[in-house]
């Protein structure tokens, strides 16, 4: 079976700064894949360059057996690659319903079925009880779960999560953690970047390091713990060694 | 309150509203009526406005080019070919969403938002001023006084006998223009829309496509300023480049939204209500002031001073505007 | 997938550089007409080359006020014509009730107007901090309002103007006796356009060295920068706003002096000078105080070789153009840095 999602070479410069350098990674159709890194090693950059937000400076990113390099966000998400962001970006003057059903919208034109769909993945997500409270009145975790329930709305086969946990109480975490087995179970595949080491080795059936915008490894989350280069990577920059 | 218990309630609400309009000329006198008739016209204005500059969060500075276009196409139309400016209406509306569609795709192609994107809109409905002043077959900046027939003609639009029937004819547009705005606010493009305001990349990641849904709104704006403006030039009789394309349209056209509430439906409306009578007001208070204030009499000037004062009271102390101060009230009543 | 092997950024200059090109082919078609023409309107664009030149350094100072504030606010100050008719009338009743000199009035116009621009910013713009952008830009449009019919109310609509004793024949210009109006190389240049081109380059200098060189030029610039950031390192923004928006208008307090000897005041008259910094702020680039000067002059430029090259007589149609072609293939200025 080919992958779901395949970057070749992927590569991007900022000025004189390479912040990813010819990253190549496969996803397959049902997995959970991990993107772990100190802060800076070009996570987000990588997420930006596949879901179409920046285009890579070199390389290559098929999706579906398609080439999407440099096709602009929209028409990515149409073709079912949804992402969130780092950054919840909620549009607050609306409702938390109204926010879902622009996600909903993208696969059923009308608004009562839109909506329909979108109070049902608010009931998914555990939003129903705020669904028609404005956007700007939910906590933080509240507005993460918003952020994943938009994505979904989409209906993505693949969904990309940047540090969803980001924020969180171990309590918050762990609700986002069943949760985001609850949406593979669902039959979507899921790329995750997350700080929250023990959260994501939880989740993930593979993980990718990335340091410094280079992909150092790619494996099972306990054969990760165990790679020196990953553990020189944690534990010569400044930030985050992994925990369990 | 759910949303799909909200969706019919717009309709009816302007149902209700027009119903009870089309009984007013019975009531009121002939000055009341053209107050009646000026707060309609400013209130299609508005909602034309408010499409684009509320909810898409478009601000447009330069709505007199839309505006100008439908005044100078209906006059065209009807002087040069004795076309009826009904008809004349939907072309100047067609234009001008042509207009607004290659002004959207340039502008925004570009990447012009916000104050950028204000001064690029003000900047075209200059320029319009300034080609139209120079225009041999538009008369240049002399400007077209538009034919009188004598007698009223529902056909041509002019109502020398019977000014209610201008009642009438803005009451249908404005039942149009809002029963359009209704429809589209309460469809996919008016989610899209607020979802590009509140956060372009967000919605991008949502797969709108921002280029189509933002043209889409300056398109529909436009069209429907333009039709404000072949009713200006068919009421009016007579229209210039000044007249039509200057600023103070512009201002004029985004008050009534912005003191009424920008992105509500019913906010321009109110907007309208306020500004306008207080606009009249304040100038007939000029014309015939109180004996103790008879030194201001005549003087040009007092009334937009006073106004722009009073724009300036009511954006500070209602940065929400009359529709959203209204919804807090109501909150806190209700609490 | 199709994609352009050009970045955007660089497609627009080569259709920049194709009309340009298309432009150079046509006149060099047309070499013989060419020559008779330009022969024939030598001493016009020349003279309109020398004019543009000294009322665009106006418009470059007008400018600079205009982007300071944009710099550090973020606002679009649509009352920055408006505040130049105060300051122009204020110079015109110095003159004619009490025989002030114009080019002494600026220092009274220029504290005047310094103090209204912080009133206008702790009373007005200050208290809209927190609502919707656009507010703030509205704010500004109903004080423009509220100006201009004030002044209506007070000196009706009546063009006015001054007309100075000195600047004719002989003049003594500090130790030099010169002869005005000056004459060179075919072109006229009268001693009120000279003094108002030589005084606002010299004030747009000084407001730049102040910028750079002070230490609140410092901290004026470190707010623009970053506005949290500033506030961190212990800068009273407020404190900045405020002198930043009198800063601004003092500049126009300025302009306004300068302008009356050669143009009139009637309550719109600031704000033509306002629609041409708008274009001139956004030619150098929005927040960038060089990029403002060099605008003016090109403005300035454009605006007297559009009324000679082009046939409408109307001056601003040429400037709207650059305007547009401007925001379209260079929204972030000649100067400005890409956000």
């Amino acid at each position: 079976m080919k992958p779901l999602l395949q970057v070749h070479d992927a590569t991007k410069h900022f000025g004189g700064l390479t912040a990813v350098n010819q990253v190549t990674l496969a996803l397959d159709e049902g997995e959970i894949l991990g993107l772990i890194g100190p802060n800076g090693a070009g996570k987000s950059t990588l997420f930006n360059m596949i879901s179409g937000t920046y285009r890579p400076d070199g390389g290559t990113v098929r999706f579906a057996g398609e080439d999407i390099t440099g096709t602009p966000p929209h028409l990515i998400c149409q073709r079912g690659l949804a992402r969130t962001f780092q950054i919840v970006k909620p549009f607050a003057n609306l409702t938390v319903v109204e926010n879902v059903m622009v996600g909903s919208f993208l696969r059923r034109g009308r608004v009562q079925e839109s909506e329909q769909r979108a109070r049902q993945v608010l009931e998914f997500v555990g939003l129903s009880p705020y669904a028609d409270q404005p956007a700007h009145n939910l906590t933080t975790a509240g507005r993460n779960r918003l952020e994943l329930a938009r994505a979904l709305a989409t209906e993505p086969r693949l969904l990309l999560l940047d540090e969803v946990m980001a924020g969180l109480t171990p309590t918050e975490s762990r609700g986002i953690v069943s949760l985001i087995q609850k949406i593979r179970e669902s039959g979507v595949t899921l790329l995750v970047i997350e700080h929250v080491m023990k959260a994501i080795m939880t989740l993930s059936d593979r993980e990718a390091v990335l340091h410094h915008g280079e992909l150092i490894a790619v494996d099972t989350p306990s054969e990760i713990t165990r790679n020196p280069e990953v553990i020189t990577a944690y534990l010569g920059g400044d930030h985050d060694a992994p925990r369990h | 309150m759910t949303l799909l218990g909200r969706i019919p309630r717009d309709y009816l609400i302007l149902i209700g509203l027009v119903l009870a309009l089309l009984t007013l000329p019975s009531f009121l006198n002939q000055f009341q009526l053209s107050i009646a008739i000026l707060i309609l016209y400013w209130a299609l204005l508005g909602a034309a406005w408010n499409l684009m500059g509320g909810y898409a969060g478009q601000f447009s500075f330069g709505h007199a080019a839309f505006y100008g276009i439908g005044a100078y196409t209906s006059t065209m139309l009807l002087t040069e070919l004795g076309l009826s400016p009904w008809l004349g209406m939907l072309a100047g509306a067609g234009l001008a969403a042509l207009f607004g569609i290659a002004m959207g795709y340039l502008t925004f192609r570009y990447g012009l938002k916000g104050p950028y994107f204000a001064l690029a809109t003000f900047a075209f409905a200059e320029l319009l001023r300034l080609i139209s002043s120079e225009l041999k077959f538009i008369n240049t900046s002399i400007g077209i006084h538009l034919p009188l027939t004598g007698g009223d003609s529902w056909q041509r639009l002019q109502f020398e006998d019977n000014p209610q029937n201008y009642f009438y004819a803005i009451t249908i547009l404005f039942f149009v223009g809002y029963l359009i705005k209704i429809s589209l606010v309460h469809s996919k493009l008016g989610y899209y829309l607020q979802a590009i305001r509140e956060d372009e990349d967000a919605a991008a990641a949502l797969g709108v496509n921002l280029m189509r849904y933002k043209v889409t709104a300056v398109a529909i704006s436009g069209g429907l300023t333009a039709i404000g403006g072949s009713f200006f030039a068919q009421y009016f009789f007579f229209i210039s480049p000044e007249l039509v394309f200057g600023v103070p349209i512009s201002i004029d056209i985004l008050l009534g939204p912005i003191i009424g509430g920008t992105g509500t439906i019913w906010g321009p409306l109110v907007g309208a209500l306020f500004v306008t009578p207080l606009g009249e007001l304040t100038r007939a208070f000029i014309r015939t002031p109180p004996g103790f204030l008879s030194f201001i009499e005549g003087r040009s000037g007092l009334d937009v001073m006073l106004f722009g004062a009073i724009l300036i009271v009511v954006i500070l102390f209602m940065p929400n505007g009359l529709v959203g101060l209204g919804k807090q009230l109501w909150a806190r009543v209700k609490r | 997938m199709k994609r352009s092997i050009l970045k955007p950024t660089h497609r627009n200059w080569l259709i920049l550089a194709l009309i340009i090109l298309v432009a150079i082919v046509i006149l060099a078609l047309r070499w013989e007409q060419t020559v008779f023409w330009l022969s024939r309107y030598g001493i016009v664009l020349r003279q309109a080359t020398v004019t543009g030149l000294l009322i665009g350094g106006v418009y470059g100072l007008v400018a600079m006020g205009l982007t300071l504030i944009f710099g550090v606010l973020g606002i679009i100050n649509f009352a920055h014509g408006s505040l130049m008719t105060v300051g122009m009338y204020l110079t015109f009743v110095l003159f004619t009730r009490y025989g002030v000199d114009p080019y002494l009035s600026v220092l009274i116009t220029v504290p005047v107007l310094f103090g209204i621009g912080l009133v206008v910013q702790r009373f007005i713009i200050h208290p809209a901090r927190n609502a919707p952008e656009h507010n703030q830009l509205l704010l500004t449009l109903g004080l423009a309002l509220f100006i201009q019919n004030f002044l209506l109310v007070l000196f009706t609509a009546t063009p006015r103007s001054i007309r100075l004793a000195y600047g004719r024949g002989e003049t003594p210009i500090g130790p030099f006796m010169i002869d005005f109006p000056l004459r060179i190389w075919g072109t006229t240049i009268t001693l009120p356009k000279l003094a108002a081109f030589v005084f606002a380059l010299a004030l747009a200098g000084g407001l730049y060295l102040l910028l750079q060189r002070t230490d609140l030029g410092k901290a004026i610039r470190a707010v623009a920068q970053d506005r949290d950031g500033a506030a961190l390192v212990g800068i009273d923004t407020q404190r900045i706003n405020m002198i930043t928006f009198g800063l601004g208008t003092a500049c126009v307090g300025a302009a306004a002096a300068l302008v009356l000897p050669f143009f009139f005041v009637d309550p719109l008259a600031g704000d033509t000078f306002n629609i041409t910094a708008f274009v001139t702020v956004v030619l150098g680039g929005m927040g960038s105080i060089p990029g403002a000067m060099l605008g003016g002059l090109i403005i300035g430029l454009t605006q007297e070789l559009g009324v000679v090259l082009a046939p409408s007589s109307i001056k601003l149609l040429g400037v709207f153009i650059v305007f547009i072609l401007v925001l379209l293939f260079r929204p972030q200025g000649l100067l400005g840095v890409k956000s």
